[in-house]
């Protein structure tokens, strides 16, 4: 029995969009779903939604997607990966299905309003914060010895340090930008940053569903990186290393590029002779998303956490893989106000509240958007007093001993 | 050419606005170096009364059914009848909801220069000079005010309203009113403001929020720390129009002028529409991460601080007091 | 219903504003321009109505630098026509010159309605909403923070301090200054406005030469002085918050 199609039946939007996600790589794996509930339940907001992404695909395969949009569930995803990581099918289904989800809602105007000011600076003024370009490199002030500009320098570079939105002008983050500019110094790093030609890389601002704002970004930043003579570029934002990685080859815009942690791994010889001991800790460290669970890169921040003298290195119950997320990811950052309401409880303070179950000293970040998460969590768990947040750079600043 | 300056007295409800009094204050100095009479400019119906503490020489009172109701086209031919006909030097309106909305349709139909955002009116060399505030109040502009006449708005905060009080009652010139013509708007009912819990213009303690405060939720720093002193949580407009706190509680040029003891400002860089309703305060205090925020022109005291970290520790500290 | 927004773009206060050499302007070295946000409330607003009944929504700016992207930004919106007003105003222009190049220009269109943010930062001499009423003898109404059409009249919500509100009412054609949208300006995908401008073209209208008369000459720009102002308190939190309260008991509200 042959059917005979004559017309085309007319596509549901559900049909559309399922459609639309075999576009993401490995997209079409969504069509062996198991509805196993992993990813529902790995979730860190999971119990929350409305929405968890396996009910999402129950919903798209009834042609009830409509009713996913609706809702504003799928804000409460802040683009851990945990999903993704947990799906026995390796569906791609924060790259895929919710990060789409969330174009769709952008596109008809289903925005939070803090999300919608993030995404608005980071068109006008290249970061999310509506701070002016013009302030991007201030943080180089605090130092005593200068930082290159490519547009001054004028001559080959071989790292591109590309400092990032929060790292540049959050406060508590040019901490961590100071402190990882003295270690590149005192390793005789040839280096240079963007500065004001820098913008944001755009990351968070693609997994929170603009697309066309992602693209616009890279653009300026492919032009900019385009312009100077430099090797290789790092960066101690895993967002942006995912970007330059992952993301930005697919538009044409192609360079090696490392994660600070790594990069200063390969060199951990040359750097350990500067290393003296600053008591003895207990330091136990946080694998960021972004580097970890999305791009594996586990082992090289624990490398450089043991070089340093007087550091007892403990694991969390949550680590590598199953990492806690702080819940900056996804927009997540600008995100705050909205989660808080429907959550009460933020995901950082469940990561304190491990750090503070293993009795440490300090906890240890790689990723520019925690050390102002978890300060702010350490203040609300009890117990987590005495806790200090540092990021690996600032430990290894801390422990070097008179700079030659 | 007359030498006299003309203030235009907004009233609404039964009641003198507070703008009105910095006008005739102002009025009153510079009318010393003009030579002239400070004229009020009354428009109404039945509100004669409202003219007895109005430190003017004289009361300008036009009495009309047309005029019972602040509309722009009825004010607008009943000043401009009265301009016609006594030609003042200066006509100083209130850059308000009232004066903004007539002031520039006087200027096109008699051909009248204007200046707007005045906060002060001085005098030099015989020439009358202006001072503006402009971009939210991080920018001044002076200039010369054009002979033979003016027509000004002015912001609060350069003169002192208790100046352009007065106790006894000025002598009141009824003048008829013109032929309106082509009247159009109308007003269908006023809607008084949501009785709130609270009338923030008589506290004496705000805890103020601005941008700065970023979302709903964090305003619960703030109350906090109003819970913990006995003081009142109000706000910016930023804040109102996102609806995370009612219109009771806006401080602003559409909200409420206030004068506590205490004018906490977190998170509030000091835009004129803002500021022009706190310099009642006796003392503000702001707490800003901006050096450069305009609240810090009028502030007594300021913290360059992120509000998040200060305002929990200084709530802990009265708590445990 | 036909409805006119005109919006501007003005100096935005993101970037440090600094005086010019003359000491009479602004430096427009590193001047931003954004557009003016009342006159985005004014292009929520007329999207709005829209939405609720049939309207034709024309967007009209002059041509300074980034009125491209706003007016591209508004068809993403919803807005059905573009106008770019050429003319010399690099040099920056009064309100009184605008409006009579608008006044020129608006008739032709047969607005129903015109809409425009009630005022902007560089305001100094009244604002566009009104002086462009009184150049086309049309009623006007500011403050206005709600617009709904009924039976071929407006009624707008005006705003008057004390949070006090007028409903009023106007017969057709209006010109409206708008204070607030009923809603905040709604987010437009860059993806969105990239479309629209694949897809819809700005139209150009030379502008009449411009008269400035009834604005003034500014004499001096200059900025206040910082620092007559607070007091700045030093230290840590902890000694900061010392100090708070030290003050506050000398007020007396402690």
């Amino acid at each position: 029995m042959t059917a005979t199609a004559t017309q085309a039946p007319e596509l549901s939007f559900s049909d559309t969009f399922y459609t639309s996600l075999f576009d993401v790589a490995d997209g079409e794996r969504i069509r062996t779903c198991l509805q196993c509930g992993n990813c529902s339940g790995v979730c860190p907001f999971g119990y929350l939604m409305g929405f968890p992404p396996g009910r999402m695909i129950a919903h798209l395969r009834a042609g009830r997607f409509e009713n996913v949009l609706e809702s504003d569930s799928v804000w409460m995803c802040v683009s851990c990966y945990a999903c993704t990581t947990a799906c026995p099918k390796e569906i791609p289904l924060t790259p895929g299905l919710l990060t789409r989800t969330k174009e769709e809602m952008l596109l008809a105007g289903n925005v939070p309003t803090e999300l919608q000011d993030a995404l608005m600076n980071s068109q006008r003024y290249g970061n999310p914060m509506g701070e002016s370009p013009r302030k991007r490199s201030l943080w180089t002030k605090g130092l005593d010895f200068e930082v290159p500009i490519f547009k001054e320098a004028n001559r080959h570079v071989n790292v591109l340090w590309f400092v990032s939105d929060y790292p540049s002008y959050h406060p508590r983050v040019q901490l961590t930008t100071q402190a990882m500019a003295k270690i590149l110094h005192i390793l005789g790093v040839d280096f240079a940053i963007l500065g004001p030609e820098e913008n944001s890389d755009g990351d968070s601002q693609r997994l929170a569903g603009e697309r066309g704002l992602f693209e616009m970004l890279a653009e300026k930043n492919g032009k900019a990186f385009s312009k100077y003579d430099f090797d290789t570029i790092i960066t101690s934002d895993p967002h942006a290393y995912n970007a330059f990685k992952n993301e930005y080859p697919t538009l044409g815009i192609s360079y090696p590029v490392q994660h600070f942690t790594e990069y200063v791994a390969e060199r951990i010889d040359e750097l350990i002779p500067h290393l003296e001991e600053n008591g003895v800790r207990r330091v136990t460290y946080h694998d960021p998303c972004y580097l970890g669970r999305a791009n594996g890169v586990y082992d090289a921040p624990r490398t450089l956490l043991k070089a340093i003298p007087g550091v007892e290195l403990v694991e969390m119950p949550h680590s590598r893989s199953t990492s806690l997320c702080c819940g900056g990811g996804g927009g997540g950052m600008w995100l705050d106000g909205f989660q808080w309401e429907k959550a009460h409880v933020r995901l950082s303070e469940w990561r304190i509240q491990e750090a503070v179950n293993v009795n440490a000293d300090i906890l240890a970040v790689a990723c520019p958007y925690e050390p102002p998460r978890f300060e702010d969590a350490a203040k609300m768990v009890q117990g987590a007093g005495r806790l200090v947040v540092k990021d690996i750079a600032e430990l290894l600043a801390d422990s070097i001993g008179d700079m030659d | 050419m007359s030498t006299d300056v003309f203030v235009v007295i907004e009233h609404l409800r039964g009641k003198v606005n507070d703008i009105s009094y910095v006008m005739l204050a102002a009025a009153r100095e510079i009318s010393d170096a003009t030579g002239g009479e400070v004229l009020a400019v009354l428009l109404g119906s039945d509100v004669e009364n409202l003219g007895s503490d109005l430190a003017a020489n004289r009361i300008i009172y036009m009495d009309s059914p047309e005029l019972s109701d602040f509309t722009s086209e009825g004010y607008q031919q009943a000043i401009a009848a009265i301009i016609q006909e006594r030609n003042p030097r200066l006509v100083l309106f209130g850059h308000t909801s009232i004066g903004m909305d007539v002031a520039s349709l006087l200027s096109v139909n008699l051909e009248i220069p204007l200046v707007s955002s005045c906060l002060t009116i001085s005098s030099a060399d015989g020439t009358l000079k202006y001072t503006s505030q402009l971009y939210g109040g991080k920018i001044m502009a002076e200039g010369s005010l054009s002979e033979p006449s003016t027509l000004i708005t002015m912001v609060p905060g350069g003169y002192n309203p208790e100046d352009g009080q007065s106790s006894t009652a000025a002598e009141i010139i009824a003048v008829d009113p013109p032929q309106f013509e082509g009247l159009r708007i109308s007003v269908k009912e006023y809607i008084e403001p949501e009785a709130g819990d609270v009338d923030i213009s008589t506290e004496s303690l705000l805890i103020s929020v601005g941008r700065g405060i970023q979302s709903e939720d964090n305003i619960e720093i703030a109350e906090e720390l109003a819970e913990a002193m006995g003081g009142v949580v109000s706000a910016s407009r930023p804040v109102v129009d996102q609806g995370w706190l009612p219109t009771s509680r806006l401080v602003g040029k559409s909200g409420y002028q206030v004068k506590p003891k205490v004018y906490l400002a977190l998170g509030i860089s000091g835009a004129p529409e803002h500021t022009e309703s706190i310099t009642g305060s006796e003392t503000i205090i702001a707490i800003n991460t901006d050096p450069a925020a305009p609240i810090f022109n009028i502030a007594k005291y300021g913290v360059v601080e992120d509000i998040f970290d200060l305002v929990p520790v200084l709530t802990e500290k009265i708590e445990e007091m | 219903m036909n409805i006119v927004v005109l919006a501007k773009l003005v100096p935005d206060l993101v970037e440090e504003l600094e005086i010019n050499d003359s000491g009479t302007g602004l430096d427009m070295t590193w001047l931003r321009l954004i557009i003016n946000e009342l006159d985005d409330h004014a292009i929520e607003q007329a999207i709005l109505l829209k939405e609720k009944s049939p309207a034709h929504v024309t967007i009209m700016a002059p041509d300074i630098e980034g009125v491209d992207d706003i007016l591209f930004t508004a068809a993403a919106k919803g807005a059905d026509r573009m106008i770019k007003i050429l003319g010399d105003f690099e040099e920056g222009m009064t309100n009184h010159a605008l409006s009579r190049v608008y006044a020129n220009i608006l008739p032709d269109l047969n607005p129903d309605l015109i809409l425009t943010g009630v005022q902007a930062h560089e305001d100094l001499d009244g604002s566009v909403g009104p002086l462009l009423a009184a150049f086309l003898k049309m009623p006007y109404i500011g403050y206005v923070a709600g617009v709904s059409i009924e039976n071929g009249n407006i009624l707008a919500t005006k705003e008057y301090p004390g949070g006090l509100n007028a409903e009023m009412s106007a017969t057709l054609p209006v010109v409206l200054g708008i204070q607030a949208a009923e809603t905040p300006p709604r987010y437009v995908a860059v993806s969105k406005v990239r479309q629209a401008m694949k897809s819809s073209e700005i139209e150009e209208i030379e502008a009449s030469e411009l008269d400035a008369s009834g604005s003034t000459l500014v004499e001096r720009m200059y900025t206040p002085k910082v620092g007559e102002g607070a007091t700045i308190l030093e230290g840590d939190l902890e000694e900061v918050a010392d100090n708070l309260i030290e003050i506050f008991k000398e007020m007396g509200v402690l």
